[in-house]
């Protein structure tokens, strides 16, 4: 063993190995040993034989989230979201980016700016007093002012037709001034000297904005899309329990991946079969990060995960 | 030229009206929080939240002052998860990202990776929760709320690229001195990535103490519920309200319940109000430092 290369990197790098201990045995314990938990998944849990004494279930728990009708409703729940997220999220954002990078008013434009990045610190806790402060039935300020105009108040609560428009509009609310951030950043980066010579050319400012920074903007966009369809079967688990919370009207509209699997596990105490649709999540997830990741390294390896 | 300027101007209108809309939007439950908070409880049940209190009362702050202990219990528990959060947080993730980054150690690439697996493949939440209560028993523990954010891939690439941007010349001239890898580490490169560590001490903090999912999981014993938990509590489980009016000695039928919530909600958001202006910036070259990921 003395001569082995880890030995030799060892006696030369003690202390460097010892800084990065408290790491590997940090994810040792929180991130893999609970992936050895996944044989869960497999398995019919019962609390005193813990989860590797347990007896074996072959594929029943998978049998039964398949055949609950549910895997499908959560999956393209999850899908949908996230894509109308992504969607909406691109163009309201890169339009910030672009009207900040390009008005006048330093003041102004910063005050906005700031206005915009404020609920990026509020906690989604807050985000839900505020949906309770809206929508609610008796004493919520929509209802209020429905009421004042002689217009007969909405349940929101029992309807679950309203609940994507609010979801999509709190999740643009949360996250605009944040990752409109990012694309700023590649504006400011563009060469100055371009936009001199189009303002030369006599080119508008509409005409500049399309035929330089737009264009300039697509490779961070390209990867930014990419690295977020990686994610697209990953469902915001506070976004959608802080509003939705456990309204059960609202679930076949609502529930995605991570909240099924969250409810299963601490209401139902379904042990088996939430860790079963975990696992169904976590490999669809791989698969999608692994294709988009490939991707992103054959366009831009510099931008690629690993 | 006149059809430039014209553009321009129409830009420039176009501009403004988007940005404001958005800017009135994101102020918009921002606004109705306080306007609700500072309502009469008479006011609320018979009309609604509304955008101006037709009588301004104190009525849900005095509630919340009329039984301190819960409130100042959860608010002392949420301090000093963030504090002991970001000082354990920012040492160890600056500390893993500098040996991961150190061009001479050897098994940096194999450790990387070891680390970045994890974001890539997770077991999900159901065997992560029972290793957590039934191996680690950090059922009511304190530790339970520091665990789950103290490392995360995402600010480990930030100082990583962060010490990247610092000259190799600096470790060679502490090597020559004499002095050990930590203290290289501590006194000379550490005190260089300040901005760094600033940036991700706030991305941390602000992680801790905006936290809920793990006190919900893993606690249930008063006296460790942070603030975030607290007001999920108040605004959602009748009990909780219940609990609270029963400490202040209020009649039941003079108790602004509704009010109170929001009183609340605003109590939160007070201390994230005040800090904000100072820390932004950090937020700013965050982002700038995550997009030049290394």
């Amino acid at each position: 063993m003395r001569g082995s290369p880890l030995m030799k990197e060892w006696t030369k790098n003690k202390v460097l190995f010892l800084m990065v201990l408290p790491a590997i045995v940090y994810y040792f314990l929180f991130s893999y040993l609970p992936l050895a938990g996944m044989v869960l998944a497999f398995k019919n849990y019962r609390f005193d034989s813990g989860i590797f004494g347990s007896p074996w279930a072959g594929f029943n728990n998978f049998e039964f989230f398949f055949k609950s009708g549910k895997a499908w409703l959560v999956t393209s729940n999850t899908v949908l979201y996230n894509a109308a997220f992504i969607v909406s999220g691109l163009i309201l954002q890169i339009l910030v980016a672009i009207v900040v990078a390009e008005i006048a008013g330093r003041y102004v434009k910063k005050l906005m700016q700031t206005t915009l990045l404020f609920p990026f610190f509020l906690s989604w806790v807050v985000v839900g007093s505020f949906v309770y402060n809206l929508f609610n039935y008796d004493v919520g300020s929509i209802n209020g002012i429905l009421r004042a105009l002689g217009i007969e108040p909405v349940d929101f609560y029992g309807n679950p037709n309203y609940w994507s428009y609010i979801l999509l509009f709190f999740n643009n609310w949360k996250y605009i001034g944040y990752n409109s951030l990012i694309y700023l950043a590649v504006i400011v980066g563009i060469d100055k000297s371009l936009f001199e010579a189009a303002e030369i050319d006599g080119a508008s400012i509409f005409q500049r904005i399309r035929a330089i920074t737009l264009p300039l903007m697509i490779p961070t966009v390209m990867i930014l899309l990419l690295l977020s369809i990686g994610n697209i079967f990953r469902g915001n688990f506070d976004l959608f329990y802080q509003i939705v919370g456990n309204n059960g009207l609202l679930f076949d509209a609502t529930d995605v991946i991570d909240t099924y699997v969250f409810r299963s596990l601490i209401h139902s105490q379904d042990i088996g079969m939430s860790a079963a649709a975990g696992l169904y999540q976590s490999v669809l997830c791989f698969a999608i990060i692994m294709t988009s990741n490939f991707i992103v390294k054959r366009i831009q390896p510099d931008y690629s995960l690993f | 030229m006149r059809r430039r300027s014209k553009d321009r101007a129409l830009f420039q209108a176009l501009g403004y009206l988007y940005l404001g809309c958005l800017s009135l939007l994101c102020l918009l439950p921002i606004w109705l929080i306080f306007s609700g908070s500072l309502s009469s409880e008479d006011d609320v049940i018979r009309h609604g939240y509304e955008m101006i209190p037709r009588n301004v009362s104190f009525a849900g702050y005095r509630m919340m002052f009329e039984a301190p202990e819960a409130i100042l219990r959860s608010l002392a528990v949420s301090v000093a998860l963030t504090v002991v959060g970001v000082a354990c947080g920012a040492f160890l993730t600056a500390m893993t990202a500098y040996v991961i980054q150190r061009p001479d150690f050897k098994y940096r690439n194999v450790i990387s990776f070891y680390i970045y697996l994890t974001s890539v493949f997770t077991g999900g939440l159901v065997p992560w929760y029972i290793m957590m209560v039934n191996y680690f028993h950090m059922r009511n523990n304190f530790l339970a709320l520091i665990v789950p954010l103290l490392f995360n891939v995402f600010y480990i690439l930030i100082m990583k690229s962060f010490f990247r941007s610092i000259p190799d010349a600096i470790v060679e001239s502490g090597k020559i001195d004499g002095a050990g890898e930590f203290a290289i580490f501590l006194k000379l490169v550490l005190p260089i990535a300040k901005p760094g560590l600033a940036t991700i001490s706030l991305f941390i903090a602000l992680a801790y103490w905006n936290d809920w999912f793990s006190a919900m999981l893993f606690i249930n014993k008063d006296s460790l519920i942070p603030l975030q938990l607290f007001l999920y509590n108040l605004v959602n489980k009748a009990e909780a309200l219940n609990n609270l009016a029963g400490q202040t000695g209020i009649p039941m039928t003079e108790l602004p319940k509704e009010t109170v919530k929001l009183s609340m909600t605003v109590l939160v958001i007070t201390p994230i109000m005040f800090i904000y202006p100072f820390v932004q910036r950090y937020v700013v070259s965050g982002v700038t430092l995550g997009a030049v990921k290394g």
